[in-house]
């Protein structure tokens, strides 16, 4: 860092979506490793003031450590664009396909990477078929256990693993509760891996895989958020040829999507060594308990000297 | 490859960093008090209302604008000009001997003669609620409430390992009928009930005043039974009409220790509230609170004594009155016009209103949806230590303007409305009684209680 020049860097944490808090954790620790770094950092809510702001001082680049609907859905991002201000992450278009889980699941399934079967529906489906044929014509296509998940938005808020045909009523209405369509997907049995890939202009490379290994045997909101309640390994207890064949997929998704800078993709690894997609998260979590930070500390790197280059391969994509 | 619990690709175990990382090397190392203390899905979602975007009916906070600067200011001047080396030093354990005249004065309002001897200021009354449970609860102990009851003493009684006895109340507040049944069942079940605890005056959450006669009637049942009443009275003086009640300390000395507070009749910055107890309560409570702060805020407590001498409190409090009824009756206007098919309290008192929803209906399961539509309540699960009070939410006044309240329920009845139209589309597929139970208590954070 000594040669180079400190930059004027915005991060943006907050917002409000249903995934606020968790914005303002990753923007705090964000802000604390780019300062760490000698750069001069301003945390910004997105407000009412922000293009303003942002059009007045005219920072090098834009942090954004947003999750959820803010941040990852690509309409803050197109906003950027417009205004000619470089930002951190994935543009709009790829935000935007990243951010729906069932189409991100399409365009990896395509790329070659397996994904668990799953059917996606909004809930004006249940309306106008009736929920009791559509419930039936699920469990007729699909065993339990079922993961059912709004088909956005993160922190496996409004995700229910259905071990029983009758839960899924009560499922369905807690994803409705967060979006308007719900993904139903076959549970996956193996190793929960997510993998945190950086790409700054070279290609994708991914980090060690971070196993996940919940001590209440679900990885929830409460599990993910209170340090001490889920046992991390990175990298994961893999053989080389299934962390080649997890990080293969990671990549092989983050380039799919078309996402750039950084990206978490999660998967579960089978009984077989088979790594399945489940989601991309373009912001992932940058908490003091998320999985990236982990894999930054263990692929040896500075969590301030990441958060910099990828600060630095923005203001240079900008230019292009 | 001898490790076939996730599968056959799993790697030998042994190196050190093979033994994973949970973040917390001290995870193990807590005491059992603290497992309610975490993070929590429903806690998270309350971030959002701190945003000027949404209209909050969760918090509790006092609507202190309606307190003029300079009364403060020129309190906060005078201390400092004629006492600052005594408003920045250490102080008594038990509080400023003039301050404790003077809330003689304040607690006179409500009926309550004692001796100045007798009060212990704390830092906040919650204070004083954590020190009378240090001082009372050992595991294992009953402690009985009203049903629904104030989150944060529920709380402080859970992190003793006390099991809180919810009473049922209704529009007269608890029910001493109930009281004695629940008293009886559980002696005959050999548990030691330690006290009471009831906010008696325009009732957090549910707004409701125990009328004279049943407050008379539980101190006798307190009386008969050997249970200490703690008397928790934050909003008496916050009337909107007839005066309530007088607390039920005006009748009791012996058996019961009153909790009063400056934050809702003047400011909840300055962290001052106090304890008025019997002599050897209050020994042990000043030794208490000696050993967890080793004095009360001096400065803070100068001021406030200051601000008691010089300034029309009074008039002050008749001034919050009057902004909070206002407010109230937006509250309720809102009610009868976006949803007249459900049922509320309406208080004569205080910041809040308790409404109740349709049966079906889950207050915590459907926050998620108030955070789309940009309004923030609180679940009545928050006020129950047994996971009751689904079907009902609390809302407050004290803060939003009337203006923001009415679009405030404008939007919870979107939220109600939206859950109530996913559920019909539901209904009959199976049970739909929300099942995403957590260990962890739905708090609000601390400026939302």
């Amino acid at each position: 860092m000594a040669e180079k020049e400190a930059l004027d860097i915005v991060v943006l944490a907050g917002g409000i979506s249903h995934e606020r808090d968790i914005s303002l954790r990753s923007g705090r620790r964000v802000a604390d490793a780019l300062q760490s770094f000698g750069h001069h950092v301003t945390v910004r809510e997105p407000d009412g003031a922000l293009l303003g702001y942002l059009s007045e001082s005219r920072p090098d680049v834009v942090w954004p450590a947003l999750h959820g609907s803010s941040g990852e859905d690509g309409a803050l991002r197109a906003l950027l664009e417009l205004a000619g201000v470089p930002f951190v992450g994935s543009t709009t278009d790829a935000a935007r396909l990243a951010w729906s889980k069932p189409a991100a699941k399409t365009v990896v399934s395509r790329a070659g990477v397996a994904t668990p079967a799953s059917v996606t529906l909004p809930k004006e489906t249940f309306r106008e078929l009736g929920a009791n044929s559509v419930l039936a014509t699920v469990l007729g296509a699909f065993d339990v256990p079922l993961v059912v998940k709004p088909a956005h938005g993160g922190s496996a808020q409004g995700v229910t693993i259905v071990t029983a045909a009758e839960e899924l009523p009560r499922a369905m209405v807690d994803a409705y509760t967060y979006a308007d369509v719900a993904l139903i997907e076959r549970k996956v049995a193996g190793v929960e891996v997510s993998v945190a890939v950086l790409d700054t202009g070279d290609g994708p490379i991914a980090l060690p895989p971070v196993e996940i290994e919940p001590i209440e045997g679900t990885y929830t909101f409460d599990a993910r958020y209170n340090a001490g309640e889920t046992r991390f390994y990175v990298p994961a207890r893999l053989d080389e040829s299934t962390t080649e064949a997890v990080s293969g997929a990671a990549t092989a998704a983050h380039s799919a999507l078309g996402l750039r800078h950084l990206s978490r993709v999660d998967l579960i690894v089978d009984a077989a060594g088979i790594p399945w997609f489940l989601e991309a998260n373009v912001l992932p979590g940058l908490t003091e308990t998320s999985i990236m930070p982990q894999a930054i500390a263990a692929s040896g790197r500075d969590l301030g000297d990441v958060y910099a280059t990828l600060a630095a391969a923005a203001i240079a994509d900008a230019g292009e | 490859m001898n490790d076939t619990r996730n599968g056959r690709f799993v790697t030998e175990q042994g190196s050190p960093r093979q033994q994973g990382n949970n973040l917390d090397p001290w995870y193990h190392h807590y005491a059992q008090r603290t497992s309610g203390l975490a993070a929590s899905e429903v806690r998270a979602l309350f971030a959002v209302a701190s945003r000027p975007e949404v209209v909050s009916l969760a918090g509790g906070m006092p609507y202190v604008a309606a307190l003029p600067d300079d009364l403060v200011v020129g309190a906060m001047d005078r201390v400092m000009r004629e006492q600052g080396p005594v408003a920045l030093q250490y102080g008594s354990g038990q509080g400023v001997p003039a301050l404790r005249e003077q809330i003689l004065e304040v607690m006179a309002l409500e009926g309550i003669s004692g001796s100045a001897d007798d009060v212990i200021v704390t830092t906040g009354s919650q204070h004083a609620l954590e020190l009378f449970s240090k001082l009372f609860i050992d595991p294992g102990d009953v402690v009985l409430a009203e049903g629904p009851s104030y989150v944060t003493a529920m709380v402080i009684f859970r992190s003793y390992q006390a099991e809180v006895d919810h009473i049922p109340m209704d529009e007269h507040g608890l029910i001493p009928e109930a009281l004695r049944e629940h008293i009886a069942r559980l002696k005959a079940a050999g548990r030691r009930v330690k006290f009471l605890y009831t906010v008696p005056t325009f009732h957090n959450p549910a707004g409701v005043t125990l009328s004279w006669e049943r407050r008379l009637e539980i101190l006798e049942i307190a009386r008969q039974n050997d249970i200490l009443v703690l008397e928790d009275n934050p909003y008496g003086l916050l009337y909107f009409g007839e005066k309530p009640p007088a607390a039920m300390r005006s009748v009791e000395r012996d058996g019961v220790v009153y909790l009063g507070t400056f934050s809702k009749t003047l400011a909840p910055g300055f962290r001052v509230g106090w304890a008025l107890a019997p002599h050897a309560i209050r020994e042990k409570l000043i030794l208490a609170n000696e050993a967890a702060v080793l004095s009360p805020s001096s400065f803070s407590q100068l001021v406030i004594s200051e601000y008691l001498r010089d300034a029309d409190w009074r008039g002050q409090i008749d001034t919050f009155r009057g902004v909070y009824r206002e407010r109230k009756e937006a509250m309720i206007a809102a009610l009868e016009e976006y949803l007249p098919e459900l049922s509320w309290t309406n208080p004569n008192g205080g910041f809040y209103v308790w409404l109740t929803l349709p049966s079906h209906l889950d207050s915590k399961a459907m926050l998620p949806r108030a955070v789309t539509e940009l309004v923030a309540y609180t679940p009545g699960t928050a006020f129950y230590g047994d996971g009751s009070g689904a079907q009902n939410i609390r809302l407050s006044f004290c803060y939003p303007t009337p203006e923001s309240i009415k679009v405030g329920v404008r939007r919870l009845a979107n939220v109600i409305n939206g859950e109530q139209d996913l559920l019909d589309t539901f209904a009959g597929t199976g049970p739909l009684t929300a099942s995403r139970a957590s260990r962890t208590s739905p708090n609000p954070p601390t400026d939302l209680r």
